[in-house]
């Protein structure tokens, strides 16, 4: 396989972007990334979306915005695992750099989430449809099946749940694009509406709008840049059964274990030479069990890390979701993958301003489907 | 709901019907084409045990618009004797006080209400023993 750079990147605010359409949510990412990139064509382009077809009853996406970017006839692909779409439209990128197919690919993700549709109904359509949803499971309701077995096998308490939405905002705020930039207290957190016990409100990602894409080339074109590229030295992928129920264990998601040893394999690092990480925070729930299956963390001490400020941006031994993550930043399900790449250019090429995370040389980037049916993790380093 | 869709289903819901496998003798439910832990594809018919544990569970607050009538609920992940797991409401009981571990028998209720004009859904849901 060729070496894979990443070469741009551009994304929209997160948020609720009521002025804008879906196709203009995108278009904007895009043309961000490759005047970023600075190049005068990209060969073809990949789209994120979960589930456009729910949101705004648009599907064919990909034909849709290679149109409104005035690029077509180049191949332009729609890309869609659940909330893991951005990160496997990267991934797809990413291969067709590196077999040598094309030289120059945008990667793209998008979602538009607040043009009215039932979201809850249209989230949930990443479980089984039958044998989970069909009883009234909502995802928040799976997340928290996890958390109280997380919290009943180890001893994980709601305090060290909040403390992971505390840090996140507090990390959000120094974020521009992000959509909540407010600092939380553990105590409002604790005291927020349930929704599903023992998750609350603020346990949870928001419903956004957003788009993020970066453009990702071969070693040839990226050495012309005048510029500090990022290199992609690991991309991995893994499934699990549908259901949570199915799974081996409820309190290790072994999606996310089995593509983190292929990424670092594949990238010849240990959990411990991964100097900070993105991870998929759609709960704070799933930072916890993710930071212990990427390996950063023995297992049920999640919970603990984080409340030791272990996880911290500013003086953790492992800063996790320096850009906010899902919960401050905001989860446009599509774009998620994607804005979690950028965070890693960023900080790779020492251009995260005031959230800039010390000694950012190896970075990892983790996003999941569903309650954990899919996963994709990426590592890039700076060069 | 499509109606050929939900009647498809009504084997399982209703009857708990299930297969083994012919290899290995691992139960799938609902039934499926290929055995997840031998990939045999030969397989009898067989029927879930209607008694298990709860090994996790949660009150569903807010839901989606057709459960929205329902809240507070609760569902739970439970292991029925014969080891098959599967997801479930937990009906009749004081979901403030339920607990992991506890036993549970499935018995047969109304599930969801396909809209003002759509079919009543049936299956399964978890009451204490």
């Amino acid at each position: 396989m060729r070496d894979v750079y990443v070469i741009g990147a551009g994304m929209t605010p997160f948020g609720e972007l009521w002025n804008k359409s879906m196709r203009e949510i995108f278009v904007d990412a895009s043309l961000a990334a490759i005047q970023d990139a600075g190049v005068d064509h990209v060969d073809s382009l990949y789209v994120g979306a979960m589930s456009p077809g729910l949101f705004i009853g648009q599907e064919h996406l990909g034909a849709v915005v290679a149109d409104f970017l005035g690029i077509t006839p180049i191949a332009a692909t729609r890309v869609e695992s659940a909330c893991a779409s951005g990160g496997i439209s990267f991934r797809q990128a990413f291969l067709e750099v590196a077999s040598g197919a094309s030289d120059i690919v945008l990667a793209g993700g998008v979602e538009k989430m607040t043009d009215g549709a039932d979201v809850t109904e249209a989230l949930a359509t990443a479980a089984d449809q039958e044998y989970e949803v069909y009883h009234g499971i909502t995802f928040p309701g799976l997340y928290a099946m996890i958390a109280r077995a997380h919290m009943h096998q180890f001893g994980t308490t709601r305090e060290q749940l909040a403390a992971v939405a505390v840090k996140n905002h507090r990390n959000g705020m120094k974020n521009p694009n992000a959509q909540f930039r407010s600092e939380l207290t553990l105590e409002q957190v604790m005291k927020s509406t349930m929704v599903a016990d023992p998750l609350r409100l603020l346990d949870c990602s928001p419903v956004s709008d957003g788009g993020a894409a970066v453009i990702v080339a071969s070693a040839e074109v990226a050495s012309k840049l005048k510029r500090k590229n990022v290199k992609v030295t690991a991309s991995a992928q893994a499934s699990d059964t549908i259901t949570l129920h199915d799974r081996k264990q409820l309190t290790t998601l072994d999606a996310v274990v089995r593509a983190s040893e292929k990424a670092y394999k594949m990238a010849s690092k240990k959990p411990g030479d991964i100097n900070f990480a993105e991870v998929h925070d759609c709960f704070t729930i799933a930072e916890i069990v993710i930071t212990e299956d990427l390996g950063f963390f023995e297992k049920g001490k999640g919970g603990e890390a984080v409340e030791k400020g272990l996880t911290a941006r500013e003086s953790g031994k492992i800063p996790i979701n320096s850009s906010g993550g899902l919960k401050s930043k905001g989860h446009p399900v599509g774009a998620t993958g994607i804005a979690q790449i950028i965070e890693l250019y960023e900080q790779l090429s020492g251009r995260a301003g005031d959230r800039q995370v010390k000694a950012a040389k190896v970075g990892l980037a983790q996003n999941m489907g569903g309650s954990g049916a899919s996963c994709v993790v990426h590592i890039l380093e700076a060069t | 709901m499509i109606s050929p869709r939900y009647a498809r289903e009504i084997p399982h819901r209703y009857q708990l019907l299930a297969a083994r496998c012919s290899s290995c003798g691992s139960i799938a439910f609902p039934p499926r084409r290929v055995c997840r832990k031998c990939q045999g594809q030969k397989f009898e018919a067989a029927k879930l045990s209607s008694e298990g544990t709860i090994l996790t569970f949660t009150v569903i607050r807010v839901g989606a618009d057709r459960f929205s009538k329902q809240t507070p609920y609760a569902v739970a992940i439970v292991e029925l004797n014969d080891g098959v797991k599967i997801t479930t409401q937990i009906a009749d009981a004081d979901v403030d006080t339920l607990q992991i571990g506890q036993k549970v028998r499935l018995v047969f209720r109304k599930i969801q209400e396909d809209g003002k004009a759509g079919i009543l859904c049936y299956g399964y849901k978890a009451v204490l023993v």
